[in-house]
């Protein structure tokens, strides 16, 4: 099927029920997009205050794949969804799996703002990691993007650009463990800052993963775990 | 870090993923071959061009709106048209490679050959037993003693044994409309056809009921070819390994049922089993 499309079902109740599923996935999706933002900010600007809010504000990210979660199986029991609407289901539970580790990513970013903050070691800004903050924050919004699109060739890019982002991570650590070399009083804050790096290309990972569940939802194929140009293939067909 | 564009572990998962019971149709010994199929009632055209061959031991269903044809196609496999005034068939239909249309070709054989269960019970005012004994008595058995065995035989593969043994002389009327439907393909069973069609075989009974004769659908593929024609898709999706979605007379897509209920190719297909309207 080329085009995925939620309504015209002679249920009226049941394209209000998909499309909210739909919706309220999206409203994780940004949730989550802001938690990072919150959390890269608070890392750059060494904003303390915002670092507690992105970690108190997890529990509303965790409360949401809940209750979507709840909502997809309700769907599944009442409905017996097939073809494009089981495709849906099906991606939107495993996407919200995904958000929710971003979520959890984002937190960790967040405590590590925090130490690095508050550690009395000389505080250096870093701009490595604030360009990989950056980058995998694009990502993340790409992916949404893509998905609120249903726009399979974006996920396609998006894939590619996750190894960019598997390229700056080790850039990143090499970097890191230069530092630890010259300067062993560097180690406290090159982990801390290692953490962080970790926890961002971790999130560049759930990103694709969500891509690979968007080409799944549209074009009904399994790109998991196969390489770029296969799942690129699959994507155009 | 994982997912680079080069895998670098020698585990071949298309061999993981076609471990599930994954059915290509291409590959099935062919029972049944349809080819360039019409069919008239009077001046309406009720089949259109349909080609497609049914695998061997497998269990077919055939779903679409009502109207669309599904019923009709079934009961070309053993002419049960041929009863209708009107109707005029062109086109092949070969069993194990020969055309039942063939002028040669003796019906009562044939319907010996490929047997028939209607969506509503229909047993006859007689005992189970008789019932069940019938389609040999009139092939001219009647020996106690086989016909003993072979009454026992279909009705434990019926799934019904169970529940008559001890009332077999019992007038089949008696049973309730589950017994009844599983009875009524104890005696399609007992004259040991090759294929069974299946119209609407559970439409007519309650849920329990229903999952019974779904069951004994799964048991029977083992020996029989089997086609069934059913309104509930969710039906099809459970019992069949292949699907074939008609529309107004034509044969829309026909393929392995998990493609059919998981990625339909065509849209009209798409829409009907999603509950869309076109």
């Amino acid at each position: 099927m080329e085009k995925v499309h939620i309504g015209h079902h002679i249920s009226q109740q049941f394209n209000e029920e998909l499309e909210d599923i739909r919706t309220r996935m999206l409203a994780m999706g940004g949730l989550v997009e802001q938690q990072l933002a919150d959390a890269l900010k608070a890392l750059t600007e060494g904003d303390t205050e915002l670092a507690e809010r992105v970690i108190t504000g997890d529990y509303r990210v965790n409360a949401m794949e809940v209750s979507i979660d709840e909502e997809c199986n309700r769907v599944l029991a009442r409905r017996q969804p097939a073809a494009s609407d089981l495709r849906l289901v099906v991606a939107v539970i495993k996407t919200i799996t995904d958000l929710e580790r971003i979520g959890d990513q984002a937190e960790r970013v967040a405590r590590m703002s925090l130490r690095l903050t508050r550690s009395n070691a000389d505080r250096r800004p870093y701009s490595s990691l604030r360009n990989l903050g950056e980058r995998v924050r694009q990502q993340l919004h790409d992916t949404l993007d893509a998905y609120a699109r249903m726009d399979t060739e974006a996920a396609v890019q998006i894939a590619r650009a996750d190894l960019q982002i598997d390229r700056d991570y080790d850039a990143l650590s090499r970097e890191l463990i230069t530092f630890m070399m010259e300067d062993p009083r560097t180690i406290t804050w090159a982990l801390d800052v290692m953490w962080s790096a970790r926890a961002l290309e971790r999130i560049g990972d759930h990103a694709r993963n969500i891509c690979e569940y968007l080409i799944y939802l549209v074009k009904g194929k399994d790109v998991r775990h196969v390489s770029l140009e296969q799942m690129e293939a699959e994507a155009r067909k | 870090m994982n997912q680079n564009s080069t895998p670098t572990h020698a585990i071949d998962l298309s061999a993981i993923k076609r471990d599930r019971r994954h059915r290509d149709l291409a590959s099935e010994d062919v029972c049944l071959e349809v080819k360039n199929l019409d069919l008239y009632y009077g001046n309406k055209q009720a089949l259109k061009r349909i080609n497609m061959t049914i695998p061997r031991q497998r269990v077919s269903a055939f779903i679409g709106p009502s109207g669309c044809g599904k019923s009709t196609l079934l009961r070309c496999f053993n002419r049960m048209n041929d009863l209708v005034d009107g109707v005029r068939i062109d086109g092949t239909i070969e069993l194990d490679g020969v055309n039942i249309y063939d002028r040669q070709v003796n019906v009562s054989s044939l319907r010996r050959r490929v047997g028939m269960v209607f969506q509503k019970p229909n047993p006859f005012p007689k005992s189970i037993y008789e019932n069940v004994a019938y389609g040999l008595r009139i092939q001219g058995i009647n020996s106690r003693r086989t016909l003993d065995e072979v009454v026992k035989k279909a009705l434990k593969c019926a799934a019904l044994w169970d529940e008559v043994k001890d009332r077999l002389h019992d007038n089949a009327l008696g049973l309730s409309g589950g017994q009844q439907q599983r009875l009524v393909i104890a005696r399609a069973i007992a004259i040991e056809p090759e294929v069974l069609l299946l119209d609407e075989p559970a439409s007519a009974l309650d849920p329990i009921s229903t999952l019974k004769i779904e069951e004994l659908i799964y048991e029977l593929k083992d020996r029989y070819t089997i086609v069934i024609v059913t309104h509930n898709m969710q039906q099809a999706a459970r019992v069949s390994d292949y699907t074939a979605f008609m529309y107004m007379g034509e044969l829309v897509e026909y393929a392995d049922t998990d493609t059919i209920f998981t990625n339909p190719r065509r849209k009209q297909t798409e829409d009907y089993i999603t509950g869309r309207y076109g």
